[in-house]
């Protein structure tokens, strides 16, 4: 009834390809920015924020990262969790080499080193496809996990061969290392996330974002409407190995605060992150939010909501439940609907247009 | 219909959830919540351990009515051996008051020992973690007894000095390090590469990937072919039982394959059966249930089935590493709460504990642990103690002690760690100074 377009006319071509069309979609974005910034930072506990808004705020940008790739363009990637690292660990080599400089512009310059190891590892993609190519990204991932290990100018020769965040200040405030607070680096987190989804959602929109879907769903048409392959799927990397690689900057500096190459950066986040497309739902920029979301508060919310209101379940199998839970959704998601959580809010917002009158 | 039945169970189940809600809070109690991994690719080791403490913490609660007469509110925190989830868990102990962290990997430590000084509580990472945290003076909030790796790489170093007759003896030997290809496994390189340049033995390093650790065969084949003399593990998890495997299948002598502490689970011999025998590693504490305090745990805490562990494996050498903690952390309590004539302590009075932490032969004895373990004490500025281990080997079943108390030689290794303290202090700008008093002991 109050969710609906009747009397919303589009008089010129810009409104008819706006991202949110509907006047109700713009009000309700605004009131989501307007409690992300005001009312979390003010109400959540430190708890909520460090345990469940920081990392989810920091994965969103790998999975956008990831469904660019694998959503939009149609080529698998296992690679995310390194090239996450890439950026981390270019993040961490160019802040300690100029310290002077604004760790925020590192932070996002650091994405650009990660672009190009991306673009590296994306040229197989012109000649392999599917299951060959999940292979390749997969060297990818042992390659850069092998290199984070065993090259110790990466870590400033650390006996202890991790990296540790050092303390930053933005104006004389502190952003990174332990003194920073929880609501600053929350802010820093969710405005990177606000720009950059709104690049992203305006790329996928644009010409680009059509040609990769061009490429997803037959590459050989879209050849043929003289779209180059090489550039487009080069591209593809770029861009997604340019969010994984921010994700990664933002997951040590604003979240971790610290890291050790083994096993931050292994095969299991990339997976998981894999697995947070798949649920969010692929080729889809709000899926990309539910499916990140979902895999970060789940585990919390098992293992420490559930006793929190009286429900007796231990951390051990807390874990175990999360497992299946992530493995069964996965699998019939996959079965039963591939375009995930993200189909399921349109089909709530296609049924609550019509209401109350659906037929 | 099926649905609203399914509604009404749902509601049904979370109205008998609340129900079930105990008032805790009515007494006074301590709370400790406790890394664990029962869970992932670390469980097998991660298990035993996390099943010591806790029965050592019930048994005191039922045997004692806790420390000093507050209970112990023994709280586990499961992280699959993962940093997020490690620091998910440093959270939750904060919003609990826990008294100490305790983080049970590598990784959780260091990245939660820049927050230690911040939410005052402080960290004990038994033997593991950052070495360099052992230099008290930069490092208040951070205790990791009872001895580094690098302490750890000198006792092995003097224990083969041993069976081969003097330390001149070591001159044109080789020695191997199967190392995990990861931070934990490189520490103890540069003491044993400094030694090696000494005694004029060559060190020969192997390492494992993490993916690569039940696949050692061609390590093995390398092994013989460089005619190595002994064979020192720096390993975790699946590694080790594979390492002792790969030993047996070669043929190389099992009493000359060493493993650090971490290498000297129950389940890291036994799997590779008879191949096993005279499998070493290093140990600071003795196995088996031949201790008052253990047979506690038996009376008080197993026998009224209130173990997560199966009876037959009290005793083990995990598990009683335990224990060991257990005691550890028990002590500091006490302290703190002597210390500041409170009976519920926080976590930074537990700090203050821990830096009078003095655990003499005569102490073990009171704890009900006479020869368990080498004394112990810390000092404000030295958080590690650089404490005597011994070797153990494995005969087939369980693991029996075979050397004496080793001293690693502590002159050498300490001014290298002050050395690693004052670089993490200068490369992580800001780091504050101490500004925490030092209790004198008493």
């Amino acid at each position: 009834m109050f969710y609906r377009e009747a009397g919303q006319y589009k008089t010129t071509y810009q409104s008819d390809m706006a991202i949110f069309p509907l006047r109700q979609d713009r009000i309700g974005i605004l009131i989501i920015l307007a409690l992300a910034y005001v009312a979390v930072p003010l109400m959540a506990s430190d708890f909520i924020l460090k345990t469940i808004m920081l990392p989810f705020l920091a994965l969103v940008l790998a999975v956008i990262g990831l469904n660019i790739l694998t959503g939009y363009t149609g080529l698998i990637s296992l690679g995310t969790a390194g090239f996450m690292g890439v950026g981390a660990y270019a993040c961490y080599k160019l802040t300690t080499i100029f310290p002077e400089v604004n760790i925020l512009v590192w932070i996002l310059v650091s994405g650009f080193f990660s672009a190009g190891i991306g673009v590296v590892f994306g040229l197989p993609s012109l000649r392999i496809k599917g299951l060959y190519l999940a292979v390749a990204t997969l060297a990818a991932q042992f390659f850069l996990q092998w290199a984070f290990v065993r090259i110790p100018w990466l870590y400033n020769y650390n006996p202890s061969g991790a990296i540790e965040v050092p303390l930053r200040t933005v104006f004389g405030v502190p952003v990174t290392g332990p003194t920073a607070a929880i609501e600053v680096k929350y802010l820093i987190a969710l405005t990177f996330v606000v720009v950059l989804t709104w690049v992203a959602s305006n790329i996928v929109h644009g010409r680009i974002g059509r040609s990769w879907m061009a490429v997803r769903d037959m590459d050989i048409a879209a050849q043929l409407m003289g779209i180059k392959l090489l550039e487009t799927k080069l591209l593809a990397f770029a861009v997604s190995s340019f969010y994984c690689g921010v994700s990664g900057a933002l997951f040590v500096f604003i979240y971790l605060g610290g890291a050790e190459a083994g096993t931050e950066f292994g095969i299991r986040l990339s997976f998981i992150i894999l697995f947070a497309v798949i649920i969010g739902g692929l080729g889809s920029m709000i899926g990309s939010f539910f499916g990140a979301g979902f895999i970060v508060a789940l585990p919390t919310i098992l293992k420490f909501g559930l006793p929190a209101i009286g429900i007796a379940i231990t951390g051990a199998i807390a874990e175990k439940i999360v497992v299946m839970v992530i493995g069964a959704l996965t699998i019939y998601l996959l079965i039963v609907e591939p375009h995930g959580l993200a189909r399921l809010w349109q089909i709530a917002k296609q049924k609550l247009r019509v209401w109350p009158f659906p037929y | 219909m099926k649905t609203t039945r399914l509604a009404l169970g749902l509601g049904l189940g979370l109205v008998a959830g609340f129900a079930a809600v105990s008032p805790v809070g009515a007494q006074e109690s301590i709370n400790f919540v406790h890394n664990t991994y029962r869970t992932g690719a670390f469980s097998g080791s991660g298990i035993p351990v996390a099943d010591g403490v806790r029965d050592y913490f019930t048994m005191l609660n039922n045997r004692d009515g806790g420390i000093g007469g507050v209970r112990i509110n023994f709280e586990e925190c499961e992280t699959q051996y993962d940093t997020r989830r490690s620091v998910e868990c440093w959270e939750q102990a904060k919003s609990k008051n826990s008294v100490v962290y305790v983080p049970w990997s590598t990784g959780a430590a260091l990245a939660t020992i820049p927050r230690a000084h911040i939410d005052k509580m402080p960290i004990f990472s038994m033997a593991y973690g950052l070495s360099a945290a052992a230099v008290g003076g930069t490092f208040p909030w951070v205790f990791n007894p009872p001895l580094t790796y690098w302490d750890g790489a000198s006792v092995w170093i003097q224990y083969i000095a041993q069976r081969e007759g003097g330390l001149d003896k070591l001159r044109g030997k080789t020695i191997g390090l199967i190392l995990l290809d990861a931070p934990f496994g490189r520490e103890p390189i540069p003491v044993l590469e400094a030694l090696a340049r000494e005694h004029g033995f060559t060190l020969k390093t192997y390492p494992i990937p993490p993916a690569e650790m039940q696949n050692q065969s061609s390590t093995w084949l390398a092994i013989r072919r460089d005619r190595t003399d002994w064979v020192l593990v720096q390993g975790w998890g699946a590694m080790n039982p594979t390492a002792v495997r790969e030993a047996g299948r070669t043929g190389f002598p099992r009493d000359k394959v060493i493993g650090i502490w971490w290498a000297g689970g129950d389940d890291d011999a036994r799997p590779a059966g008879p191949d096993a025998r005279g499998y070493l590693a290093l140990s600071w504490h003795q196995v088996g249930t031949n201790f008052p305090v253990i047979q506690d745990i038996l009376r008080h805490v197993v026998d009224r089935g209130q173990s997560n562990s199966a009876r037959e494996k009290i005793g083990e050498n995990l598990y009683n590493r335990g224990v060991y903690q257990g005691m550890l952390i028990a002590e500091a309590i006490r302290n703190a709460q002597r210390l500041t004539g409170k009976r519920v302590v926080t976590g930074e009075d537990v700090r203050r504990g821990f830096e009078v932490l003095n655990i003499s032969a005569a102490r073990w004895t009171e704890l009900g642990a006479p020869d368990f373990a080498a004394p112990v004490a810390l000092t404000c500025a030295d958080h590690n103690g650089h404490h005597a281990a011994f070797v153990i080997q494995w005969d087939g079943t369980k693991w029996n002690r075979a050397s004496d108390w080793i001293r690693p030689d502590r002159a050498r290794i300490r001014p290298m760690l002050e050395e690693a303290a004052r670089a993490y202090a200068t490369s992580n700008a800001g780091w504050p100074a101490r500004s925490e008093t030092c209790d004198q002991p008493s």
